[in-house]
């Protein structure tokens, strides 16, 4: 994994700390003209990795990037799975089997229905495959070298202790598509504890870390035991805790950590952009000297 | 470790049946649900006992404690039931459809001294509970008006057939979505006592109304209004966001920011004469567990820690819930009159 990732937060008016802001953001990407720019100026700063949600833009941000393949030859996309609104607020429209009957490919409940609800319900990791797939076709011939689990999904999966869930994800990504499989989760330690124990070794886990400790469960103290003690390859979120940590001060915290593969952020202007993408550099070479130099 | 059992496995159960599976203090004793989908799937890839019969699962697993999260219809009957098994209960919102349903809760909790706590879950968040704070300290003065407003894309099209677009089993969006901002109205500002009128439209929705418009009185100085709309796309989510204007200065808060204006220096510590803005991360605490947002951990920690009595029982009781029935009644009333 690059160093540097680019996510999507801002695209699509996530934002934690501020409802105007994310009114704002909505209003700026209307356009996908727009996130396409944006992503340029990420490229220009060097950073190749687009991690996105799976929401419906991203299929014709990813028209523009097969049709313009010179342009995108090294670029690669991290999709995480599924986007949970669409979900969420179709559960409260739908229900549970509702959603699914809406979601999952025509064809495939269809004839499941008509073989009565008892046929499907011996078969559940099927209709999750079937509903990665559906997510994934908007990727096809993009290069998607991880595909990440939300961490909705993951930590209510988590905390069910269906451990089986998880594990089928990983193997499935795996098999299908050739890839490492990821998972997005807040409560880090918890995940990495149960993936070990079912013998997913050294996973690739995106959970938040920053100096506030923000959205850290169990505690940053915690956190960091972890990232000096165990093996998995982690790429950090919301470095900047939602904009509650100057940047400096957020990417020199995140620096100076061991382990941690790779830096996730998001950003609306060319300015932000370039400033973070510096930050990172900057303190990256300043924590390489200072380990160099203790040898 | 505290036994707990969960009714009804839907959107809010599933989601305290995580909370639970991760809370190092309790033992999900057992769950149950009518929908054979979501059994089986929980019988297939979790360690909870399940059954199809809620009466079943108190008489067998013999919950300490029970969650209460099928449709408000419900809710009187198997709280009422699961009480009367000496169960302490966490119910969803709203508490139920009728005004006698919930005094009869109200009473039977009370008597048989069981913990009793409903999910109206932004009194755990910490902007809202700031908000509380510098209220009831009285830095805004006296207040004069509140705006109590909640937007979400819930239902932005001709289509629904589940118990939320039902009105018998407890849908629509005063019992779904107002009942949230007049729960935190009557937290923060004061019980609300009177309705001057109210608006209910529907814009998708044939059986339901989509949104909730209310002229509210707390007392003859303090008044406000509620509007409340379930069926706008603009959001991504429920946004919930509470305004409210005193003699000393204002407030505006949702979930993630607060916004505070104070006319003079006379502030409490921490803020200054003109506006302030603070966020969630400067008010929240970590949880041990975190799904979809730290309120949600909080109040089932707090449920389960009144349990233990490390912590009072007295943040949205079924007291407090009842109150926020009686006002959703008085709302339709006022449009019958």
């Amino acid at each position: 994994m690059e160093r540097i990732l680019f996510g999507d937060n801002q695209f699509f008016a996530v934002n934690h700390i501020s409802d105007e802001k994310s009114r704002a953001q909505a209003i700026k990407f209307q356009n996908d003209v727009e996130i396409i720019k944006t992503l340029d100026y990420s490229i220009d700063a060097g950073v190749h990795t687009f991690m996105c949600t799976t929401h419906d833009r991203i299929a014709t941000i990813c028209d523009y990037i097969r049709s313009h393949p010179a342009k995108y030859e090294d670029y690669k996309i991290y999709p995480c799975m599924p986007y949970a609104h669409k979900y969420a607020n179709a559960v409260t429209e739908l229900g549970i089997v509702g959603t699914i009957k809406e979601y999952v490919p025509n064809n495939f409940m269809g004839s499941l229905f008509k073989g009565g609800v008892a046929i499907m319900s011996k078969d559940y990791l099927s209709i999750m495959e079937l509903m990665i797939d559906a997510e994934m076709k908007m990727f096809r011939n993009i290069k998607t070298p991880v595909i990440f689990l939300q961490n909705v999904i993951t930590d209510l999966l988590l905390g069910l202790g269906m451990t089986e869930v998880l594990v089928a994800f990983h193997k499935y990504i795996r098999k299908k598509y050739d890839t490492e499989a990821g998972f997005i989760t807040m409560n880090m330690p918890k995940l990495l504890d149960l993936l070990e124990k079912a013998g997913v070794e050294n996973p690739i886990i995106c959970t938040s870390i920053n100096k506030a400790g923000f959205r850290m469960s169990g505690g940053k103290e915690l956190y960091e035991t972890v990232l000096k003690t165990r093996k998995v390859r982690v790429i950090a979120m919301q470095v900047l805790a939602g904009g509650a940590i100057p940047p400096k001060d957020a990417i020199k915290y995140i620096c100076s950590l061991p382990n941690i593969e790779s830096i996730l952020f998001g950003a609306s202007s060319r300015g932000n952009i370039n400033e973070t993408v510096s930050l990172i550099h900057e303190f990256d070479k300043q924590y390489q000297y200072d380990i160099l130099s203790n040898f | 470790m505290i036994k707990v059992g969960l009714i009804g496995a839907g959107k809010m159960g599933i989601s305290h049946l995580s909370l639970l599976g991760a809370h190092p203090d309790v033992e999900v004793a057992g769950v149950s649900d009518t929908s054979k989908m979501v059994l089986d799937a929980l019988k297939k890839y979790t360690s909870f006992p399940c059954y199809t019969d809620y009466e079943e699962m108190l008489r067998k697993a013999k919950p300490d404690a029970v969650f209460v999260a099928v449709p408000t219809r419900f809710h009187a009957d198997m709280v009422q039931n699961a009480m009367e098994r000496d169960a302490h209960i966490f119910a969803e919102k709203p508490l139920c459809l009728t005004v006698l349903d919930g005094q009869k809760l109200v009473e039977i909790a009370t008597r048989k001294n069981l913990v009793n706590q409903v999910g109206y879950h932004n009194k755990f968040i910490g902007t809202f509970r700031e908000v509380k704070r510098l209220v009831e300290n009285g830095y805004l003065g006296d207040i004069f008006h509140f705006v109590g407003e909640a937007y979400g894309p819930v239902v932005v099209r001709q289509k629904q057939n589940n118990w939320r677009s039902n009105p018998a089993e407890g849908g629509g969006c005063l019992l779904d979505y107002a009942s949230h901002v007049i729960d935190l109205i009557n937290y923060v500002v004061g019980p609300i006592t009177k309705i001057k009128g109210s608006i209910l439209k529907s814009f998708y929705s044939k059986n339901v109304e989509d949104s909730v418009f209310s002229l509210l009185e707390v007392s003859s100085e303090v008044s406000g209004v509620l509007s409340v709309n379930w069926s706008d796309e603009t959001y991504r989510k429920m946004s919930t966001t509470l305004t409210i204007i005193g003699s000393k200065g204002k407030i505006v808060c949702d979930a993630n920011e607060l916004k505070v204006h104070f006319k003079t220096t006379d502030c409490p510590q921490g803020y200054s004469k003109g506006w302030n803005v603070k966020y969630i991360t400067d008010f929240t605490d970590n949880v041990d567990f975190y799904l979809r947002g730290e309120e949600y951990s909080a109040q089932v920690d707090y449920f389960i820690k009144a349990i233990q009595k490390k912590v009072p029982n007295n943040i949205n009781t079924f007291q407090s819930a009842w109150h926020t029935d009686k006002v959703i009644s008085m709302i339709k009333q006022s449009i019958n009159n």
